[in-house]
């Protein structure tokens, strides 16, 4: 099994035919992914790579049962997308668009309350189950079918770890990417909380970066309520403070914030840190090993 | 995005916050003309940089007459003001700020930002003015009143009110404190800003609310929707290798180490970072070159890489998912070939295209030094710049 993607989930891509979501789509498909439809608005009616294209969410629900939802769309008009996503009952929705404002994602999180759907990112590689359904931009052949769960606010360090763990023959339940920006949906919380109720997931890797307090509110509940060991990484032990490191969240601002506070604070509570990001995928083995 | 303070009060006075009387000047002249303007008998003035803490540097001098503007002001601007804010080169000081100095009986602390915890804008007041607020909330958690604001409803009057009340700002002074605070979050939201604060905010007079100092700062991705507020950007103001580099596409930060980096991805930008130390070294810089980097963009990263001159070393580590390891092999090669690079280059490739990548490289004859994953990368680096 998995986590909140898999090979029944009915994707659509919201931005389907622009030159990005296209690419994109191609790749999900050739993965093996159930894309089911698209929309642009203005161009229902349509077809792009052999599926119909709606004006709207909604349509795309109700025509082609549509529950899982890739936002490819600008950054400017990415959260009237998220918003149109949860009106219309859409349950995952993935967020890819970077540079969304941060005051238009505050009012998507108000408008979620009472909804049932759940958002990864914004500015996510995305949500990738194995072989079986790919939500997102990255690289599909380093991801490998296997029992570990990861978790990570970067995507290219997720690309990194996962090459480490593949290569040592550790393949993953699900990659979940939750994004970089300081205002996002999901949180650690969420995903580990979904992994734990995973049969299988034997293991979770959460990656974590400087800034906010997110990964140690993640550490904290995995103390209290996880049955399965978690490995842990935060980058950016070398960032100097108040300085914002790409993400809009990444930024020093107090002492809890920093990378090694976060580490110490997590093997305290029981999270087996890594502290070289070189060794993600040797810790893995590891601790599947003790 | 930063904005300095007579931007600030600019911005704020057009939303109905009460701000001193006041102008900028960019010479002693205008300060002196300024001054003559507002009247009075006591002036102050603030040189305008990016940088809090300007008092302690010497960049706030009252003057009791306007002689005394003119020579604050020709003191000041085009001085070097260091402040706990600045390093110890400290900040050119192109303008200052005149105001009508003011005679206050109390100080106060409001401020507004975007709270992670809570995923809303939250609003943070206290009783303890023109103190640095996160020092009053460590040492004494029951000044500071924090309140997350539902966006459904804003910032309504009884919150306000509710607010004040547990600042102690009563009786006339609470309808005055009311509308001042719906009127910075009101600027707030309609200006997408990430940061707003007064402090001090202050009762003058025995019984009038004013801004005395305010700060704000833009969310640089909504900025495009405001062009007043884009306008306000001053460049002087920025590390003109980040300006050049963010013209590129790219997201550089200088830092103080001597091997140069060169990345995708800000995680991985970071995680890069820390393996260069692991080993022992110092990283110069932070460089994401983000997704779908053209040769000619990571041609410009290595230009811009070297224009730091304590670089000794480049590490170039990508992990192409929405890049293409091709491109960005075409892109070394163009920069070794056009720019004459002496410092030793580590490349580590992996991804999509990995191997059409590494066959640029091998054919291009450049002697680069190929690294196999990021352990090897940072350690081949750190150990280039001992043995150049």
């Amino acid at each position: 099994m998995s986590v909140f993607i898999n090979k029944n989930s009915r994707v659509i891509y919201q931005g389907f035919t622009g030159q990005h979501a296209t690419f994109h789509a191609q790749e999900a498909i050739k993965h093996g992914t159930n894309i089911v439809a698209g929309v642009t608005p203005g161009k229902g009616g349509n077809t792009h790579l052999d599926r119909p294209v709606f004006d709207t969410v909604s349509d795309a629900v109700s025509q082609a049962g549509a529950d899982v939802s890739g936002i490819f769309v600008p950054p400017q008009f990415a959260a009237d997308a998220i918003l149109e996503a949860i009106e219309a009952g859409i349950k995952t929705i993935v967020v890819i668009a970077d540079g969304i404002p941060v005051q238009d994602m505050v009012r998507v999180k108000r408008y979620i309350i009472g909804h049932d759907s759940i958002i990864f990112g914004p500015n996510t590689a995305g949500v990738i189950t194995p072989s079986e359904c790919k939500v997102g931009i990255m690289p599909a052949n380093i991801y490998q079918p296997g029992r570990i769960g990861v978790v990570s606010r970067s995507g290219t360090l997720n690309y990194e770890a996962v090459a480490q763990m593949t290569a040592l023959g550790h393949g993953q339940s699900t990659s979940v990417g939750i994004g970089g920006d300081p205002i996002n949906g999901a949180n650690f919380v969420d995903v580990l909380s979904a992994f734990n109720d995973d049969p299988d997931t034997d293991a979770v890797v959460l990656i974590g970066e400087i800034g906010g307090t997110q990964e140690v509110d993640a550490a904290e509940w995995a103390s209290a309520n996880m049955n399965k060991p978690v490995i842990g990484f935060i980058a950016g032990v070398s960032a100097p403070t108040g300085r914002r490191m790409g993400h809009a969240g990444a930024i020093i601002s107090g002492e809890a914030d920093t990378a090694e506070a976060k580490m110490n604070r997590m093997e305290e509570l029981g999270v087996h840190v890594v502290r070289n990001p070189a060794d993600i995928g040797k810790t893995v083995d590891r601790v599947l090993k003790a | 995005m930063n904005i300095h303070e007579y931007q600030t009060k600019e911005l704020l006075k057009s939303f109905g916050v009460p701000v001193p009387d006041g102008r900028v000047a960019d010479s002693e002249a205008s300060a002196g003309m300024i001054a003559e303007e507002i009247g009075g008998e006591r002036w102050v003035v603030k040189a305008q940089i990016h940088a809090g803490g300007r008092g302690k540097g010497g960049g706030v001098q009252l003057a009791d007459s306007i002689d005394e503007v003119r020579k604050h002001a020709d003191h000041i601007i085009g001085s070097r003001l260091i402040t706990p804010q600045t390093n110890s080169a400290g900040k050119l000081v192109q303008r200052v700020l005149v105001e009508a100095a003011q005679n206050i009986t109390r100080e106060y602390y409001l401020g507004l930002i975007i709270d992670r915890v809570a995923q809303r804008i939250t609003i943070i007041a206290s009783a303890s003015g023109g103190m640095d607020i996160e020092e009053v909330a460590k040492t004494d958690p029951d000044k500071v009143v924090r309140v997350a604001i539902d966006p459904a409803v804003g910032l309504p009057e009884f919150l306000c009110r509710k607010i004040a009340a547990r600042i102690g700002l009563t009786g006339p002074l609470m309808p005055q404190a009311v509308k001042l605070m719906r009127a910075l979050y009101r600027c707030f939201r309609d200006k997408d800003a990430l940061m707003a604060e007064i402090n001090p905010l202050a009762i003058v007079d025995g019984d009038r609310l004013l801004a005395i100092d305010a700060k704000m700062s833009f969310d640089g991705n909504a900025v495009h929707r405001y062009p007043e507020i884009t306008n306000y950007r001053d460049f002087d103001e920025e590390d003109p290798k980040e300006v050049e580099a963010s013209g590129h596409g790219l997201n550089y930060i200088a830092l103080d180490g001597n091997v140069g980096c060169i990345v995708n991805g800000a995680g991985l930008a970071m995680a890069t970072m820390d393996a260069i130390s692991l080993h022992g070294g110092a990283p110069a810089n932070f460089l994401d070159v983000g997704g779908g980097a053209s040769p000619e963009k990571i041609a410009n990263a290595f230009r811009i890489v070297r224009k730091d001159p304590n670089v000794k070393a480049i590490l170039l580590n990508i992990f192409a998912g929405i890049n293409r390891c091709d491109w960005v092999a075409e892109g070394v090669v163009q920069a070794m070939q056009k720019q004459a690079i002496s410092e030793p280059v580590v490349v580590r490739l992996s991804g999509t295209n990995y191997e059409l990548g590494q066959e640029i490289l091998k054919k291009s004859g450049l002697p680069f030094i190929h690294a196999k994953d990021l352990d090897d990368a940072a350690g081949k680096a750190v150990g280039a710049v001992g043995n150049p």
